[in-house]
């Protein structure tokens, strides 16, 4: 049942221009990027032969790259999620859904890895391009593995957080600018962490950045890993609790 | 044989606003039960918490033997639900919204593909299973909200104001798909369209300021103690009251009387042969049915009309 709605999910999107035009938009910047940072690549290179354990290409060229994608998937995440459950009160078909034998979790299950699906498919087109260098060069698969653990991780957090604002408000708008709000006081707030040695480990623990820049560096850590596994799943839980909560209420 | 839908003693508040007030609503199998009521007057609210859309702040629904509240899976299996605005996807066409649908409703997949011919057999949608329900015009998108709620061939079906905003070729059709599906299966249906009830339901029940004020079978709400007397020599006003088990009668016009009394319509050869007997020239002997509308306008208008007042 799950994989029915996620899969009605992903078909509407792809029904829709949106899709496309996210898909072909990061598409295009990645490359531009990409090629930027080879060219980079290219004009330091021979400065690298003379240091000692030098950084190889993953380190200059994938983990710069991976990094960068987190700024497309914080802004085209809202755009995506804000539609999943507001859309559906907006219009009045969510009551399709709930007069069918399906349950909440069922129904914020499917959503949810419906817009998974969608940016599995972005992180994967985002990870084609540095394998490209295979042809010519070697790369460091392991941190390559983990810098799109990395992705696939934090990607799933932003979508758990926007299903959540969706689910809050009746209209695609303001889910959309709850979520860019929130994303972006996630990602930034370990500045304050750094700013004080006191306390900045409980501003660095509830920061997405500062779980996610360790897997770029080729560093899986189990805290790391449960810090994203939480985060989804505790928004995951509150859409799932608030949708029951509005149909007590209306 | 035990009703489909028990739903007893319903409670909906929103915020301070008693919406729903102590409604029970019944329905048996193969009964079509028309809730009338004007704007506002708690329909819709006891509709969407019959299927499962809304959760009652009190009360019981049994649907089919299963408690809608315990054993929701159950219970909505066996609803087929069609909101005041039908719950559609614009962006899929009619086949992919009416597979998922049947989907959402559990039903195997083997058997989706008969199931989908048909429902859009029933509803009149074949040859348009490619077309995007978006560019459908309303009467077309209703019907494909009927549709998706009998793919799956609930027991019960509840529509909400099925007929608004069609034209009157599609309001006769979709009556007529209506009076159809009422042969096998329990219908509940709200409108303020009261010919619509007339032509429809075998029962009514009226909400009124989130109150049942009126629960009766078609026939007995017809049924009054009246009947319409016309004779040529017309008598003495006084004459017409001595006829059998008339408690009260007026003169409407010069030669029309109507009669009233409990045991009147028992006695109709009584009074047609004392009329002849009498040689007053009987022209017309008739039941008065109640009319529908009178009910109607009696039982809510009063406060309306309180209301406006309040208001002003």
């Amino acid at each position: 049942m799950i994989l029915n709605i996620a899969l009605r999910e992903l078909r509407s999107l792809f029904l829709s221009p949106l899709a496309w035009i996210i898909l072909g938009i990061i598409q295009a910047i990645m490359a531009w990027k990409f090629l930027g940072l080879i060219d980079y690549f290219f004009s330091i290179q021979a400065d690298l032969i003379k240091i000692k354990d030098a950084p190889g290409v993953t380190d200059l060229i994938v983990a710069p790259l991976f990094d960068f994608s987190k700024i497309l998937l914080l802004i085209t995440c809202p755009l995506i999620t804000m539609r999943l459950l507001s859309e559906e009160k907006q219009s009045g078909s969510i009551k399709l859904l709930l007069s069918s034998p399906v349950s909440m979790t069922e129904i914020v299950l499917g959503k949810y890895l419906g817009a998974l699906l969608f940016f599995m498919i972005v992180i994967l087109i985002i990870g084609i391009m540095p394998l490209s260098l295979l042809s010519s060069t070697d790369l460091d698969m392991g941190k390559f593995a983990a810098g799109m653990l990395g992705q696939f991780l934090t990607i799933a957090a932003f979508i758990a957080l926007g299903l959540y604002m969706s689910a809050v408000s009746s209209q695609p708008v303001n889910a959309a600018a709850g979520t860019f709000g929130l994303l972006i006081l996630f990602m930034i707030i370990n500045i304050a962490g750094n700013a004080t040695t006191e306390g900045n480990n409980f501003f660095n623990y509830i920061s997405i950045t500062h779980h996610s820049i360790q897997m770029l560096r080729g560093i899986i850590n189990t805290a790391d890993i449960a810090y994203f596994v939480l985060f989804s799943l505790g928004f995951i839980i509150l859409s799932i609790r608030q949708l029951d909560a509005q149909r007590m209420q209306n | 044989m035990s009703a489909i839908i028990q739903a007893q003693h319903l409670h909906k508040y929103y915020r301070d606003n008693h919406a729903v007030n102590n409604v029970s609503i019944e329905l048996q199998q193969g009964e079509i039960l028309g809730l009338l009521g004007p704007n506002g007057a708690g329909k819709s609210s006891c509709l969407q918490m019959l299927c499962g859309v809304l959760a009652p702040s009190e009360g019981e629904i049994i649907i089919n033997g299963a408690d809608l509240l315990s054993q929701p899976k159950q219970a909505k299996q066996a609803i087929g639900y069609l909101p005041d605005k039908p719950p559609l996807y614009p962006e899929l066409n009619i086949e992919e919204y009416l597979n998922y649908a049947a989907k959402l409703r559990r039903i195997k997949k083997s058997q989706i593909r008969n199931l989908y011919q048909q429902a859009i057999q029933r509803c009149g949608l074949e040859g348009y299973n490619k077309r995007l329900i978006g560019n459908l015009s309303k009467g077309f998108q209703q019907r494909v909200g009927i549709a998706q709620a009998i793919i799956h061939q609930p027991s019960i079906i509840i529509l909400d104001e099925p007929t608004v905003g069609l034209d009157p070729i599609q309001m006769i059709e979709i009556r007529k798909l209506i009076l159809e599906l009422g042969e096998t299966h329990g219908i509940i249906l709200s409108t303020h369209i009261l010919p619509e009830v007339q032509a429809l339901c075998s029962r009514v029940q009226i909400i009124h300021r989130g109150q049942s004020v009126f629960n009766k079978n078609m026939l007995e709400l017809k049924q009054s103690n009246k009947i319409k007397l016309r004779l040529q020599n017309a008598p003495e006003l006084s004459l017409i009251k001595t006829l059998p088990n008339v408690d009260t009668a007026e003169q409407i016009t010069d030669n029309t009387f109507l009669l009233n009394g409990q045991k009147l319509l028992a006695t109709l050869a009584n009074i047609s042969q004392q009329c002849v007997e009498n040689n007053w020239g009987l022209l017309e002997l008739s039941p008065v049915e109640n009319n529908l509308e009178q009910v109607f306008i009696n039982l809510t208008s009063g406060d309306e009309t309180q209301d406006s007042e309040q208001a002003a």
